[in-house]
């Protein structure tokens, strides 16, 4: 009965009442909007023709290694964009973390003071994706006869699409659109104790695999009478490290064809062959046999003190690594003499390898101006020409992204002076980007969705807890593995995953409770000032008739 | 309807400053002349908790000196009683909760101890906040400097004094950007300094001291020769890297 009234009420005062509560709702999304929301924007638009008489400032995240010739390389890059281009400054923003760069996206976006260019993964881009209009879909910039790859208006030879290496490429497409170029590629390598492994007595196959792997591990953990590790006489060994755990479990994962996630986001990680995985590294564990970067530290450190056989880390890390690595944390009479060996990941199926590509790739935002996201876009495809693929990659064991580059004298040259010396021309990293080039067709990626990141994260945690349970003398069990998926699924919420939308609002999942509690509070206070108002509209019109 | 009007608006204000807030808890107080390697029962002294094996429990009580991050509900402190000190990583905490925190703080925390690069920490660790409050004085190690004894003195807040400023690279710079001159202004500074003979590197920690504080600036002006006096936690990443908090002319 009470719900006819208040039916009735709401027609007969119609606009009245629509006008309180489309008020009210507007309040409501302010007060949620400044605590934690972010602004729509109108989609780009190409414009006709670059102004160039118009003063433009671009902003640029970029990430180096903590690697002062990359910073050197951008900051080169930037002057020679900036000739080219007169009226666009660029001002760059160092980060070192991906993870960093990600939160402070994350964080302006609800300012709308997002950088214009932005060195990220597609995993994060899906995330900033939750706004609309926040990140520039590419498609049609990179189609543009006039400012598209190898448009006839640019001022440079950037790269055509087609000389885009097409798996990496591919890399950057969420859903039906593709939202970044990649920068530079890597995968990860397995750098090698060969004179342990034969002082242990095994002889390098030509696939590592995992059994081999955790063999050598487990017989590098013996010790002698005096409490010291056989293999190296030192009172620290720890024979198999992991530096990206998260990288760890998905190519574990991948390998033996075990599901991990799909497009739209559904999570499949937490099924028996993880369990089976968490289980078998949990043993190694506890052996001393194996830890990780978060729990020990580098890998390259032990691996340069002879305290690790196997240390796996990213091709981009490859001038750390070995005996002669240019870069090293650890003092000089730490050192100790040893062959490296550079080899993929270990594998399951020696005759399917399998190995994550990864590696930054370029998103813009959007922003009011299309003359400003034009220049942004511009500057992105400017650090896929030659002279700074070539330079970048030469930096580290990352791989050039356009065919352009692979192609030139230059690039070939660099690969074929192998080991000629212990800088620029250092073997391991040139093992290891030559690794990665051979294999750049066994590389893949996961699903990139909204809350991949955060599956990203969980598969690396669930690595992390038991091989720290293990060390602090916790079983781990069936009950223990239970326990642990339902934990990282809470922690990571992966219950509120779901697909990369393409520009538009997507679903965060259901409101927080305060939030509920806020809004509806406003509704009904909206509401009784309408019934107030109502009220003395009745009054006067009753008096007026009386 | 005024009234119920005036209230319900208010009762809005007041949820709408929860939504946007954080919480509360219990804040803590200064006593005086306590001592500081005191222990509750059930808490290690400084000796047991240096004796405990790596990877096994430990409770401790202490005081904070240093607050060096908070990141995604963690913080990483440097703490210290009377006898020794406790670097404590990425123990969860809110941001409220963190900014409550100041030097002299006393926390009971519990976590496990844990090495990570030569730098003995508690992680994963829980923590009270406890009544009393304590700053220790920066210990001068100077003298300890190069020898096998600094290691004692890990995390603690130490002096070195009269040492000289050397050229941080090749171009002669006092100091530089990240340890390789490849970072920007706010990112961690790394500077040289000698004595008798042997040059050290000192760095200041842009998450404990970032540009905008003293000593941030302080050593930017520093220039290849100068004299100081430096004061900060004895941090350590495969051998010495001591955090600088202080830097003054000698």
């Amino acid at each position: 009965m009470s719900e006819n009234k208040w039916a009735a009420g709401l027609t007969a005062h119609g606009k009245k009442f629509t006008a309180c509560l489309a008020a009210a709702a507007c309040a409501g999304t302010m007060l949620l909007t400044g605590c934690h929301g972010s602004r729509g924007s109108q989609a780009f638009v190409i414009p006709e023709s670059f102004d160039a008489s118009k003063s433009i400032e671009i902003t640029f995240w970029a990430k180096n290694d903590t690697n002062k010739t990359q910073t050197r390389i951008y900051e080169k890059a930037i002057a020679d964009f900036e000739k080219l281009y007169p009226n666009v400054t660029v001002n760059m923003r160092l980060y070192t973390d991906y993870g960093k760069i990600y939160n402070d996206v994350i964080t302006n976006i609800s300012t709308n003071t997002t950088p214009n260019v932005c060195i990220t993964y597609p995993d994060n881009i899906a995330t900033y994706m939750t706004g609309s209009n926040v990140v520039v879909p590419l498609d049609e910039l990179i189609a543009d006869p006039k400012y598209g790859m190898g448009g006839s208006e640019l001022l440079y030879d950037g790269p055509t699409k087609d000389e885009v290496i097409p798996e990496f490429l591919e890399e950057c497409r969420l859903g039906e659109q593709i939202y970044a170029l990649p920068y530079m590629r890597s995968t990860e390598a397995c750098y090698v104790n060969k004179t342990y492994v034969e002082k242990l007595g095994y002889e390098l196959p030509e696939v590592l695999t995992w059994d081999f792997v955790w063999e050598v591990s487990e017989a590098a953990t013996a010790k002698d009478a005096d409490g010291n590790y056989a293999v190296n006489g030192q009172k620290t060994m720890i024979p198999f490290i992991y530096k990206s755990t998260d990288n760890m479990m998905i190519q574990m994962l991948k390998q033996q064809d075990a599901p991990y996630s799909q497009e739209d986001g559904t999570i499949e990680i937490f099924n028996d062959t993880t369990r089976g995985i968490l289980k078998e590294i949990a043993g190694h564990a506890q052996s001393g046999a194996f830890s990780t970067f978060k729990i020990s530290s580098y890998p390259a450190n032990f691996l340069n003190a002879g305290q690790c056989i196997f240390a796996v880390d990213s091709t981009a890390g490859a001038t750390w690594m070995g005996m002669n690595a240019p870069l090293s944390d650890i003092a000089p009479d730490k050192a100790v003499e040893f062959e490296t060996a550079v080899y993929p990941v270990p594998q399951y199926d020696t005759g399917n390898p399998k190995m994550i590509s990864q590696g930054p790739s370029v998103c813009i935002f959007n922003k009011a101006d299309p003359q400003v996201v034009l220049a942004s876009w511009l500057f992105t495809q400017y650090l896929l020409t030659n002279d700074v693929q070539i330079a970048y990659a030469e930096t580290e064991g990352y791989v050039p992204v356009t065919q352009k580059a692979r192609d030139t004298a230059e690039y070939q040259e660099y690969l074929a002076a192998e080991g000629t010396d212990n800088d620029v021309h250092y073997d391991v990293k040139i093992k290891a980007t030559r690794m990665f080039i051979e294999n750049t067709a066994n590389t893949f990626v996961t699903p990139v969705f909204n809350g991949s990141a955060s599956l990203r994260d969980a598969a690396g945690q669930m690595i992390e807890d038991v091989t720290k349970s293990v060390k602090r003398k916790a079983v781990v069990d069936d009950a223990y593995i239970d326990n642990l998926y339902s934990s990282v699924t809470a922690l990571y919420r992966l219950d509120k995953t779901g697909a990369a939308t393409g520009g538009e609002a997507s679903d965060l999942g259901p409101l927080p409770g305060e939030a509920k509690a806020l809004i509806g509070t406003l509704v009904v206070v909206w509401v009784l000032i309408g019934l107030y108002a109502g009220n003395d509209y009745l009054k006067a019109k009753k008096k007026k008739a009386a | 309807m005024k009234k119920i009007f005036a209230t319900l608006l208010a009762a809005t204000c007041a949820i709408s400053m929860i939504g946007c807030g954080g919480g509360s808890s219990s804040g803590t107080t200064s006593t005086a002349a306590e001592d500081p390697s005191a222990k509750s029962e059930g808490v290690m002294t400084y000796a047991e908790y240096d004796a405990a094996a790596l990877d096994t429990g430990v409770t401790i009580e202490a005081y904070v000196q240093g607050k060096q991050s908070w990141w995604d509900n963690k913080a990483t402190l440097y703490t210290q009683d009377g006898d020794g000190a406790y670097f404590i990583y990425e123990m969860a905490m809110s941001e409220d909760e963190y900014k409550k925190l100041t030097d002299g703080t006393k926390i009971k925390v519990q976590g496990f101890k844990s090495e990570w690069s030569g730098e003995i920490e508690i992680v994963d660790a829980t923590y009270e906040i406890e009544e009393g409050n304590y700053i220790a004085e920066a210990k001068d190690v100077t003298d300890k400097l190069g020898t096998d004894e600094l290691v004692k003195f890990q995390n603690q807040k130490v002096a070195f004094k009269g040492m000289t400023v050397e050229q941080a690279d090749d171009s002669g710079a006092a100091f530089l950007y990240n340890w390789d001159g490849s970072g920007q202004e706010g990112d961690d500074l790394y500077f040289n300094v000698s004595l008798d003979g042997k040059t050290y590197s000192f760095t200041v920690e842009s998450y404990l001291t970032g540009a905008d504080t003293e000593v941030y600036k302080a050593v930017k002006e520093l220039k290849v020769g100068d004299k100081v006096d430096l004061e900060g936690f004895l941090y350590w990443y495969e051998g010495p890297n001591p955090h600088i908090t202080s830097v003054k002319a000698a």
